[in-house]
């Protein structure tokens, strides 16, 4: 794409190329967001690509001995390491004088957790890679254990809904937070249900130089206890009620990239999805709170937030949930 | 060729250096340090043309190393004890996928009754891991072994990675003469780098994806035979490298004074130092006893070991470390391939966290070994310079 068309804020989904290089015969989940993502992400990058996948979801349905739905270079060692091991790729790319954009494909888990360390070290050398966390908001693979990545209230198998507790009792961690303190060249977080914003970022992040992150919303069928034929509605009501916002920042400028024309009130975005059922009215309206300070501090009064009204009189909340903090 | 006053640290940098290695990701930890302060300034004064990495961890470093050695480049690092542990998960990646990357690990002791002195319990657990490994007795073999191990590791019948172990403090701050070889020299030994599996988009490969229970039982094999085949190249660079420089360290085993020997002792490191000279002022009286020094604790060199002994009436291990109750590990591995020949064996456990190896208590181990050769030993594990009775 990038021959032929130079102003990548003009780019459509149109523009990707048919070759894919995440080919068919994986075996991914019917609806799975994490397959949809890299699949379209893999057709932008094109050929001259080298893939590390970290243990994850993708590891296990994306190649397996001796098959590979990657029709690029890949490999695998171990979780906490993608900015790591694309560190060493890249230093061996450059002594051979060989060109390629090296690309870490992680989940949240693998990000946000135990990944954290390496993706702060390559972050700092500004390396010269492409990291992707897949966040379907929780440990999948292992049998959907809550993460840093999982929003408050969701069941996972480790925050089951008991008598006492019920569902995660922190908030989402604000990991493109941590990474735009590092100062990257570029960063955006995508959706799959917004794709001409979702291609036009990973076609900059494919020009740009130096450590670039795409945080990809990417919804769970399994995990997330809802219908493969609604990953998109899905991915499409949690930008629309604040559970997802999209952005992009280059060199530390951030800018949305799509506003809602209002905000919907979480428990549209919730209803959709089992992980949720257990959530009492307490802990929706706790969220809904949470959210509206971030919608605040995200869209500030040019996007009308009518869930918001009755929170308005109130001191704003801290990100951490906690109200004495304070915002 | 110069020759410079060196210490071990120093003497495996320069062997860094003459290698061209081409990509050095690490993390500081005593007593390693030296080693990459040294590389450091190589690098930054145009000495050597290498891309330094500062990983933020050594677990990072160990993954940057793997990475820079799959994308096709010559790799080395450097790490100790605690380091060691942190890399442990990622030190079972480069053997099965056949990375040849070398490490030097500086002995330290690990774990709590934490310290920061010598002690062999860092990388006797890692033999585990497919990595060869390799005890260097002083400075100059430090050298001469960190060249080597390039050698050894890139050869296309092993490709497999290199650790190459010294003593901390007692070689890597201590300085000895080293004779340095000249650059043209030690191209001369060491090829360039060829690569058999590279990441490549000009030629796509799968490295170590998911390996279903169909293939996993017959890939561990095919590693466990190639490290056992792995000798014969480790002798014939041995043999190339003396016939180039002059010098030799011995074999798989280095043997001292085994000749006519009734008794004698294996020892690895710089223990072998104190025991060559314990094994003269015995023999200047009388005694037949001789030295046994382990090289390589893998490839474990069974065979050799099998025809060192002959003719032994007791062999002693020097460990300096201990899995906890059992034995010290080289006394498992010798006994272990000495099974069948019902050889009197004592295991000598000592220079524990940094404690003075002295030349009394390497005369006392000779003696609880003479003991055992004719049937007197009271125990088979025994604890020296350990203040108390044992029990």
């Amino acid at each position: 794409m990038t021959d032929t068309i130079k102003d990548v804020s003009k780019l459509t989904i149109k523009d990707v190329p048919n070759k894919d290089y995440f080919i068919w015969g994986h075996g991914a989940c019917p609806g799975c967001g994490v397959a949809i993502a890299v699949k379209n992400i893999m057709k932008i990058l094109g050929p001259e690509t080298i893939v590390y996948v970290p243990a994850s979801c993708l590891v296990v349905f994306g190649a397996q001995y001796p098959t590979s739905a990657f029709e690029v270079p890949y490999f695998f060692t171990a979780f906490e390491n993608t900015g790591a091991m694309a560190t060493g790729i890249r230093a061996a790319l450059k002594r051979r004088g060989k060109k390629a954009h090296v690309v870490g494909l992680a989940g949240d888990g693998g990000t946000f957790d135990i990944g954290l360390q390496a993706l702060s070290g390559a972050a700092d050398r500004n390396e010269d890679m492409i990291y992707v966390c897949l966040d379907n908001e929780a440990y999948m693979n292992t049998g959907i254990q809550m993460s840093g990545a999982t929003p408050f209230g969701a069941w996972t198998t480790t925050s089951p809904a008991g008598k006492v507790i019920s569902g995660k009792r922190s908030f989402k961690k604000d990991i493109d937070h941590i990474v735009a303190a590092h100062g990257v060249p570029y960063q955006a977080t995508l959706s799959i249900a917004h794709w001409n914003d979702f291609v036009r970022k990973v076609e900059k992040a494919k020009q740009v130089e130096g450590f670039r992150f795409l945080h990809v919303l990417t919804p769970c069928v399994p995990g997330w206890r809802s219908e493969a034929s609604k990953s998109m509605e899905i991915a499409r009501m949690a930008v629309e009620t604040g559970m997802w916002t999209l952005y992009e920042a280059e060199k530390g400028e951030s800018a949305l990239t799509y506003k809602p024309k209002k905000m919907e009130p979480v428990i549209e975005y919730l209803k959709l999805q089992g992980r949720f059922a257990f959530m009492n009215e307490d802990d929706v309206n706790t969220l809904q709170r949470w959210l509206c300070h971030k919608w605040w501090l995200h869209y500030k009064d040019e996007v009308e937030a009518p869930p918001c009204y009755i929170y308005r009189t109130e001191k704003p909340m801290h990100m951490d949930g906690d109200p004495l903090h304070g915002a | 060729m110069v020759t410079r006053v060196i210490s071990g640290d120093h003497a495996v940098a320069w062997g860094v250096r003459l290698a061209r290695a081409e990509v050095i990701p690490a993390f500081p930890i005593t007593p390693q340090t030296l080693i990459m302060e040294l590389l450091s300034e190589f690098i930054n004064d145009g000495e050597l043309d290498a891309d330094f990495i500062p990983g933020e961890s050594e677990h990072s470093v160990m993954s940057i190393a793997v990475g820079a050695s799959a994308g096709g480049v010559r790799t080395f690092t450097a790490t100790s004890s605690q380091g060691l542990a942190l890399m442990h998960e990622m030190l079972y990646a480069p053997p099965q996928i056949r990375l040849p990357v070398v490490l030097v690990n500086v002995n330290r002791s690990l774990g709590a009754a934490a310290g920061i002195w010598l002690e062999h319990n860092d990388s006797m657990p890692e033999r585990e891991s497919g990595w060869l490994q390799c005890y260097v007795e002083d400075n100059q073999e430090a050298l001469d072994m960190t060249l080597q191990a390039f050698r050894i590791a890139e050869d296309h019948r092993v490709m497999l990675p290199v650790m190459i172990c010294l003593d901390g403090f007692v070689l890597s701050h201590t300085v000895e003469r080293v004779d340095v070889p000249d650059q043209a020299a030690v191209d001369g030994f060491l090829p360039k780098f060829v690569p058999v599996n590279v990441l490549d988009p000009d030629d796509p490969v799968v490295m170590n994806p998911i390996c279903p229970p169909e293939y996993a039982t017959e890939m561990r094999y095919q590693l466990d035979r190639t490290i056992d085949s792995t000798k014969s190249v480790i002798k014939e660079v041995g043999i190339d490298f003396a016939k180039r420089f002059g010098r030799s360290h011995g074999d798989l085993l280095d043997l001292y004074r085994m000749e006519d020997a009734e008794y004698a002792l294996v020892a690895i490191g710089t223990a072998a130092t104190t025991s060559r000279l314990v094994v003269d002022q015995l023999r200047e009286g009388g005694k037949k006893v001789g030295l046994i020094r382990l090289r390589f604790m893998r490839p474990f060199p069974k065979e050799e070991l099998r025809e060192a002994v002959s003719g032994l009436k007791a062999l002693g291990v020097f460990d300096r470390s201990v899995s906890f109750n059992s034995f010290g590990p080289i006394f498992t591995e010798v006994r272990g391939a000495l099974a069948a020949l019902h050889l009197p064996m004592t295991d000598h456990i000592g220079g524990l966290g940094g404690r003075d190896l002295t030349i009394e208590e390497m005369r006392d181990i000779f003696a609880r070994i003479e003991e055992n050769a004719i049937g007197k030993a009271d125990r088979q594990v025994y604890w020296h310079g350990l203040r108390g009775q044992m029990q």
